[in-house]
């Protein structure tokens, strides 16, 4: 169980319809990968964000899989065509099951 | 300048090879857009000519590492700040008393990270913000003491450094602190370890150049907290001097000791005219 995991997200407020933006992401996280041992020489069990994604009012845009060796809190930046005013929804699915969301919208004028 | 000049033969030399990575020399840093930050400036006099003029780590790094430190949404170190400031509202000890309950906030807090380490005259000793958090967290909150360097101790320094972002470090070096800082001097200019290197053979004789991959820096802590690309977490000073001292293959000294505190002193006044700009993100 990851604690203090938080996600953060950075876009754009407004756009022209059809401009290219660039949308940041973060999320606090260990990111454990389960291949270090504690101080007992046990195995720490993993613990990742397995998955990422984002939608546009329902239409997927992203969809990545992580892996254990993404380092801790990973950062997602890419390029998104804005076609029209809307909502980015964005979803990080952790290993223990926890799903963390976020929205913003973006006008377009 | 014969330094300048030293230092463009190696980059020239480098490149020619392996190529490393080497900064832009001339990049100036604008936090957010915002915040203007000096990372270039003249030498305080105490240096008494040792060095032209006082130059940020944050020169040396290359060019994808310069850009994280000038959002703070890239910024790694930034969460730390974030964690230091929930910390600060939190109350801690048996006392039940946040920092918060004190202090107005950060705000009211926008010069710790540019005057320490300082004179504390009711305790007759130069503190750290360490130190002087301890002193809090001990007699005023009823809490146990942070260990030195601890992750929460560096989140909270981290916050302080994001409060004084854009001040130029200050510190005292005359009056009662002198006795430490003289201390400090001498540890900066005593070679250690079986290498035998002082501090002044990297950082005041070969900044500029390279030591084998590495860019070497004038070794300012203006920047601290840092976040290490290298470990992923935020670092503090004593831990870097740490580090450094080991590297020259000796017996360190421990985050926290007398030692290290005069050490930061003196570090911290080279730097003096430089702006806070923790948190820092280097290599």
């Amino acid at each position: 169980m990851a604690s203090g995991v938080k996600p953060r997200v950075k876009v754009p407020k407004s756009a022209s319809a059809g401009d290219v933006i660039t949308i940041k992401t973060l999320i606090s996280h260990p990111m454990e990968s389960g291949q270090r041992k504690d101080g007992d020489g046990n195995i720490i069990p993993r613990s990742i964000i397995n998955r990422f994604t984002c939608e546009f009012n329902g239409e997927s845009v992203i969809d990545v899989k992580l892996e254990p060796a993404v380092s801790t809190n990973p950062y997602v930046e890419f390029d998104a065509t804005v076609p029209a005013a809307g909502d980015f929804k964005f979803t990080w699915y952790d290993d223990d099951g926890s799903v963390y969301e976020e929205t913003k919208s973006i006008s377009v004028g | 300048m014969k330094k300048t000049m030293l230092s463009t033969v190696a980059v020239l030399a480098a490149l020619t090879f392996a190529a490393p990575v080497v900064a832009d020399e001339d990049a100036e840093l604008v936090i957010n857009g915002d915040i203007e930050i000096v990372t270039k400036t003249d030498a305080p006099a105490h240096l008494d000519g040792a060095l032209g003029e006082v130059l940020s780590g944050w020169r040396f790094r290359s060019d994808d590492t310069q850009a994280m430190q000038m959002d703070d949404f890239d910024n790694p170190g930034m969460l730390g700040a974030e964690e230091g400031l929930a910390l600060f509202e939190a109350s801690w000890g048996s006392e039940g008393k946040a920092c918060a309950d004190c202090h107005d906030g950060p705000e009211s807090l926008s010069e710790v990270r540019a005057t320490y380490p300082k004179w504390n005259e009711s305790a007759g000793e130069v503190r750290t913000i360490q130190m002087q958090v301890n002193d809090c967290l001990t007699t005023r909150m009823g809490a146990d003491a942070e260990k030195y360097d601890s992750g929460k101790m560096l989140n909270l320094e981290a916050m302080l450094a994001v409060a004084a972002r854009g001040t130029p470090v200050n510190v005292t070096i005359d009056g009662p602190a002198s006795e430490m800082w003289e201390k400090g001097k001498e540890i900066y200019y005593t070679r250690y370890g079986q290498l035998e290197l002082s501090c002044a053979n990297c950082h005041e004789d070969n900044y500029g150049n390279l030591i084998r991959a590495d860019h070497l820096s004038q070794g300012q802590i203006n920047g601290f907290p840092t976040y290490r690309l290298k470990n992923a977490k935020l670092n503090g000073t004593h831990g870097r001097f740490k580090g450094c001292i080991r590297d020259t293959r000796a017996e360190t000294f421990s985050p926290g000791s007398p030692e290290f505190v005069a050490l930061e002193l003196y570090v911290a006044s080279r730097g003096n005219g430089l702006s806070v700009e923790g948190p820092s993100v280097r290599n």
